[in-house]
């Protein structure tokens, strides 16, 4: 998730935008939550920590109860819907995508579901290029892993659909 | 691969920093895997034997600190990162750094102390170590980044200064700052400024002492430089009991800092001649002051700022103009107040000043905190 951000941020600031991505996760080492927040802006950016945002991706049950009173009103909520089972009554937009599942089912491993939702995101805001995300995924992964996290991003724009417009 | 080609890049402040170094020389890392400043050994170590330089993993800090002090001796530029409980099993050889005007960055990415405490969570309660952490009449150079841009720029700045006054210079980051990733500028390596060291002429025997900052040699270059942390004199020879040289020692060691206050202690300021409320702030904390100025204005109350890009020489004369100005300082803080107190006493009763301190579960004060806070501090008037 938190590699998903930096790759959103990369794109954007190839797009020449100013963009800011903060992390946050547990001292264990694994298995904790872990949050990845980017804000993308046309203005220099002061604070870097979102207090609310306008999309929210939330990719487990407990992710999700955490961070959803950050997500503004009439915000999209683009959930994965392998790992979160109650989807929750939220003034939002809210999309789903299997992306666990796609992962595991498509690419053979669970570590893929970070690429399809950031597929799925992107079909739903455009809010970065494709010529710049890719770059950005090719940029970021070892060749040997880099075509396969590209197709597994571009698997995931077919994936979303729209689970409750408010 | 050599040094970070100029462009914009989407980097992590860890790596900036890492990038800085190496383009302003450093070809030593010496350091013992901590959280959250593990990313600055990682990338060192990834970039430094690219380029013919040595990254080492110590058994512990206090080894690492000794190894890149020996570095420093060898002729090399040298850099160590850890944090907070890192930092203070360094403090003694800081101290030996400073004694034997050794040239040297020390990063500190703040955690939240003391102890192990949260240790992936943000905190700014290393600002006094990095002051008074180690023994004896010391002046720290203690350089304070906000942005990513800034892990960049003031990396080069903490290597000159280094280097253009023989001593120790910490480069006091925070986990949000180093582990945040912005858009960076990275200039030409031709527009960078780069200072080294004064190097011996032959025949020179005095390398503590007879000019302000003296000439450094290394060993082997046939100089038979003798280096003590005991007192010594201008020639390195040990003087343990004369109270006259360790005076003279000790107190140009001071004087090479305290001196060049102008100089070294550099800030960001805005309407400090013009504004009802100031803020002094420094490192992550000083990001919400961007947010607020404006929201500030409309509801008709002007604010002004002083952002410390270096705390330590503390820049008394700026925070004096600011409370000639300004009827309250606010100073939000990530610890439980200590520049609060420094400003206090720059500030010599000209203006009210105010503490504003969050600590724990590395939750940055907000925009909309400070906000209110300032509009609260406006509305009551002063006391």
């Amino acid at each position: 998730m938190v590699l998903a951000g930096q790759i959103l941020g990369k794109a954007a600031a190839y797009n020449g935008k100013n963009v800011v991505q903060t992390q946050s996760y547990g001292a264990e080492a694994r298995g904790t939550t872990a949050k990845s927040e980017v804000i993308i802006s046309e203005d220099k950016i002061g604070f870097p920590i979102v207090r609310k945002c306008d999309i929210l991706i939330a990719m487990s049950q407990e992710a999700l109860e955490k961070n959803i009173e950050d997500l503004k009103e009439g915000g999209t909520l683009l959930i994965d819907t392998s790992m979160v089972k109650n989807i929750p009554k939220a003034n939002a937009k809210i999309y789903t995508a299997p992306a666990t599942e796609i992962a595991e089912k498509s690419f053979g491993q669970k570590i893929y579901a970070n690429m399809v939702v950031l597929g799925a995101l992107n079909k739903l805001t455009k809010v970065v290029s494709e010529e710049a995300i890719e770059k950005a995924i090719k940029d970021i992964f070892p060749e040997i892993v880099a075509l396969t996290n590209l197709q597994a991003y571009k698997k995931g724009k077919g994936t979303v659909k729209l689970y409750r417009k408010n | 691969m050599g040094t970070l080609k100029s462009g914009i890049y989407f980097l992590q402040g860890s790596e900036a920093c890492a990038e800085a170094a190496i383009m302003v020389g450093c070809r030593f890392f010496a350091g013992y895997p901590i959280t959250p400043a593990t990313e600055i050994a990682e990338h060192m170590a990834k970039r430094l034997p690219q380029i013919g330089g040595i990254a080492i993993q110590m058994e512990d800090e206090i080894a690492s600190i000794g190894a890149v002090i020996g570095a420093s001796w060898a002729g090399a530029k040298g850099m160590t990162a850890t944090s907070g409980p890192g930092f203070s099993l360094m403090q003694e050889s800081i101290g030996y750094a400073f004694m034997t005007e050794t040239p040297c960055v020390i990063v500190d990415v703040q955690r939240a102390g003391p102890s192990t405490g949260q240790a992936t969570k943000c905190g700014q309660g290393d600002v006094m170590q990095s002051r008074w952490g180690t023994h004896g009449d010391y002046s720290a150079v203690v350089l304070s980044p906000n942005s990513v841009q800034e892990m960049f720029d003031l990396t080069v700045r903490a290597f000159n200064l280094a280097e253009k006054y023989r001593t120790p210079v910490v480069l006091l980051s925070d986990e949000v700052t180093a582990h945040m990733r912005e858009r960076v500028v990275i200039p030409p390596i031709k527009k960078v400024e780069i200072i080294n060291r004064k190097k011996p002429k032959r025949g020179d025997k005095a390398f503590f002492g007879l000019e302000e900052v003296p000439p450094m040699p290394s060993v082997g270059e046939g100089f038979n430089v003798a280096v003590t942390g005991s007192t010594h004199n201008e020639y390195g020879i040990r003087f343990t009991a004369d109270p006259l040289v360790h005076r003279k020692l000790v107190e140009r060691l001071n004087g090479k800092i305290q001196n060049h206050i102008g100089e070294i202690a550099d800030v960001e300021s805005y309407k400090i001649d013009d504004c009802q409320i100031g803020i002094v702030s420094y490192g992550c904390t000083s990001r919400a002051i961007y947010d607020v100025i404006e929201a500030a204005e409309t509801k008709g109350v002007k604010v002004g700022y002083v952002r410390l890009k270096t705390l330590w020489p503390f820049p008394d004369e700026i925070i004096k103009k600011l409370a000639e100005t300004a009827n309250k300082i606010i100073v939000p803080e990530m610890n439980l107040r200590q520049i609060f107190y420094e400003v206090k006493r720059a500030a010599e009763g000209q203006a009210q000043v105010i503490p504003m301190n969050k600590i724990g579960g590395g939750e940055l004060i907000t925009p909309e905190e400070l906000l209110d806070k300032i509009l609260e501090e406006a509305k009551k008037g002063n006391d």
